[in-house]
């Protein structure tokens, strides 16, 4: 004949009970107060500082990306700014070329103007100074042509003539 | 991997088998004791019958029984053939404390106690005390197998053999109120027995362990965790935050060292029972435990209760008055106390049966293997494989009945202190 022991597990005595409530209260407030507690609290500090650090490194990347940005605004500015000087500086060149070279023409076209003038005027002393010569000559030859007429007509002849030639070689 | 698992199994298996032929060996000796007293003279203190016991061991082995006394509470802490003593403390209504070591007992292999001492008997591991107030007190010498147990209308009565008369001896009293076949007997014990011992042991592991942790906290501030500290923080992280958080909202930081000393006790609990050749202690299942847990449970339930909570438990608003009155507030009402039952229930009966179902696997090697060495290889490889899997499987329930008590237990904690949203 079999039979079955009492199922004792399922009556609850009072010596497990009084020291379970004895032994979890305890567990459950020291190991609460001086384990559980302080890990879930440094875990949450961990947490936290992971964030932050997160944070951190997201709002440096911002701040680099925004520096970068200001840089290749202010680059571009500082290329603009260049082209601007260089296309100014090329403008005023030209201009002081131009400037230059018209009033180099003006200047040129005033001293040949000028030499003109001049020659005209040497040209037209020129030529009243060989009239004048000219014409004293002609007064110097006519006075020894009438000198010399006054003493013979063959020798007046010739002296006329070599006078000529002295003209001549002049 | 597999190499492991062979040579694991191999272990086990061999050791199953000492285990049986140990078993055997043990039952042939008492065998032997038997015809030894029928048949010489006794020697002067043997106090029991004429067989040298009144009580002859069971001569069918029955692998209920045998669960049944594995997974009890004892007075004596039994690893192997050991049966280690534990401190009796007992208070008899009509004898008043005693405090005494239950080595005084001289429990045989079967835990049965060979003495009695001030009218208290050990049968099977687990303290008795004779009801008759003319069972003389002090410390007696019964003999062998004079404590035993009788079927009487349905359930087993313990009695002593002395002097040749008979006595009953009671079971101590239990919380039950004779729901379960328990009640108010004639003592009360509470000794530190095997289950007090084993949830001391682990609740002191535990927190040497979680001390310690939190210590490494503390000492490796802004470091990566190292050790014991990176095995427990994924899990410890887990209950935080798929447990604590999703249910208890803002909260949560209050009621994480209840859930976490919950999880945390149950699951080491659950896993020291299940640790072989170390007694097996079935704390977690026991109905006295998770009877405490639950009560715990209810107490933190309803002390956090808000008004939100009050008024739909007890006057749910929008409802018919009729409809409040007979139907919704005593469901309600009932649903309070139903929550903490089902959670003591469900912990008790699944750590129960597991334990129960292991010791059963192991017991078919002494069904079937009837002393031959064949039939003891055959079966042991058989229940071997049996309990290796359900040995895996138990590992696992473990794992999930001291989740399902935390998460339970934050839900409710969660429900009681969620504020009204409308």
């Amino acid at each position: 004949m079999i039979y079955l022991a009492n199922f004792t597990p399922i009556l609850p005595d009072f010596g497990l009970i009084f020291w379970t409530v004895i032994f979890f209260g305890l567990f459950w407030f020291l190991i609460g107060k001086f384990a559980f507690g302080p890990i879930r609290d440094a875990l949450k500090k961990r947490e936290g500082d992971i964030q932050d650090a997160l944070d951190e490194a997201k709002r440096a990347r911002e701040e680099m990306a925004d520096l970068k940005a200001e840089n290749e605004k202010v680059m571009n500015e500082a290329r603009e700014e260049r082209a601007k000087i260089l296309r100014e500086a090329k403008e005023t060149k030209d201009a002081i070329v131009n400037e230059a070279r018209d009033k180099a023409k003006e200047e040129a076209k005033r001293i040949v103007g000028n030499a003109k003038a001049e020659i005209e005027s040497q040209k037209n002393a020129a030529l009243v100074e060989v009239k004048n010569q000219a014409g004293m000559m002609a007064l110097a030859i006519a006075e020894k042509v009438i000198k010399k007429q006054l003493t013979g007509d063959s020798e007046q002849e010739k002296y006329a003539n070599s006078l000529v030639d002295e003209i001549k070689l002049n | 991997m597999r190499k492991f698992i062979l040579s694991f199994w191999c272990m086990l298996s061999l050791c199953v088998i000492g285990m049986a032929q140990g078993h055997e060996g043990h039952d042939h000796s008492h065998d032997h004791g038997d015809h030894a007293h029928g048949t010489e003279a006794h020697d002067g203190h043997a106090q029991g019958g004429d067989h040298g016991g009144c009580f002859h061991h069971e001569e069918q082995f029955n692998p209920g029984n045998v669960a049944f006394h594995h997974i009890s509470d004892q007075n004596v802490y039994s690893i192997g053939p050991l049966q280690l003593p534990l401190p009796v403390m007992v208070y008899a209504q009509n004898g008043g404390w005693d405090f005494f070591s239950s080595g005084k007992f001289h429990p045989d292999g079967h835990g049965v106690g060979e003495y009695a001492y001030n009218k208290y008997v050990l049968f099977e591991g687990m303290i008795h005390r004779v009801a008759d107030e003319s069972f003389p007190g002090g410390h007696i010498n019964l003999g062998p197998h004079n404590v035993g147990e009788k079927e009487i209308d349905g359930r087993k009565r313990v009695f002593v053999c002395y002097g040749g008369n008979q006595y009953e001896a009671l079971y101590k009293s239990t919380a039950d109120g004779g729901l379960f076949g328990g009640g108010i007997t004639n003592f009360y014990d509470f000794s530190l027995t095997k289950n007090v011992v084993s949830m001391f042991l682990v609740f002191f592991l535990l927190g040497w362990m979680f001390i310690g942790i939190a210590r490494a906290y503390k000492k490796r501030e802004g470091q990566a965790p190292s050790g014991l500290q990176s095995f427990i923080e994924p899990i410890f992280v887990f209950i935080q935050d798929e447990v604590a958080k999703p249910f208890l909202g803002h909260k949560w930081e209050t009621y994480l060292p209840y859930l976490m000393a919950l999880f945390f006790g149950i699951l080491g609990l659950n896993l020291f029972g299940q640790i072989p050749f170390l007694g097996n202690a079935n704390v977690t299942g026991n109905l006295a435990f998770t009877a405490v847990l639950a009560i715990f449970t209810f107490l933190v339930v309803n002390l956090s209760g808000n008004k939100h909570y009050w008024e739909h438990t007890l006057w749910m608003p929008g409802v018919p008055a009729w409809l409040k009155i007979f139907i919704l507030t005593p469901v309600e009402i009932l649903g309070l106390f139903i929550k903490p039952l089902t959670l003591m229930l469900r912990l008790f009966a699944n750590i129960t049966a597991g334990h129960m179902v292991l010791v059963i696997f192991v017991g078919l090697i002494f069904v079937f293997a009837q002393g031959n060495w064949g039939g003891v290889l055959g079966t042991s490889i058989g229940s071997g494989l049996l309990t290796i899997f359900m040995m895996s499987i138990e590992l696992l329930v473990a794992f999930i009945q001291a989740f399902v008590f935390t998460i339970l237990t934050a839900s409710y904690i969660g429900a009681a202190t969620e504020e009204a949203h409308h």
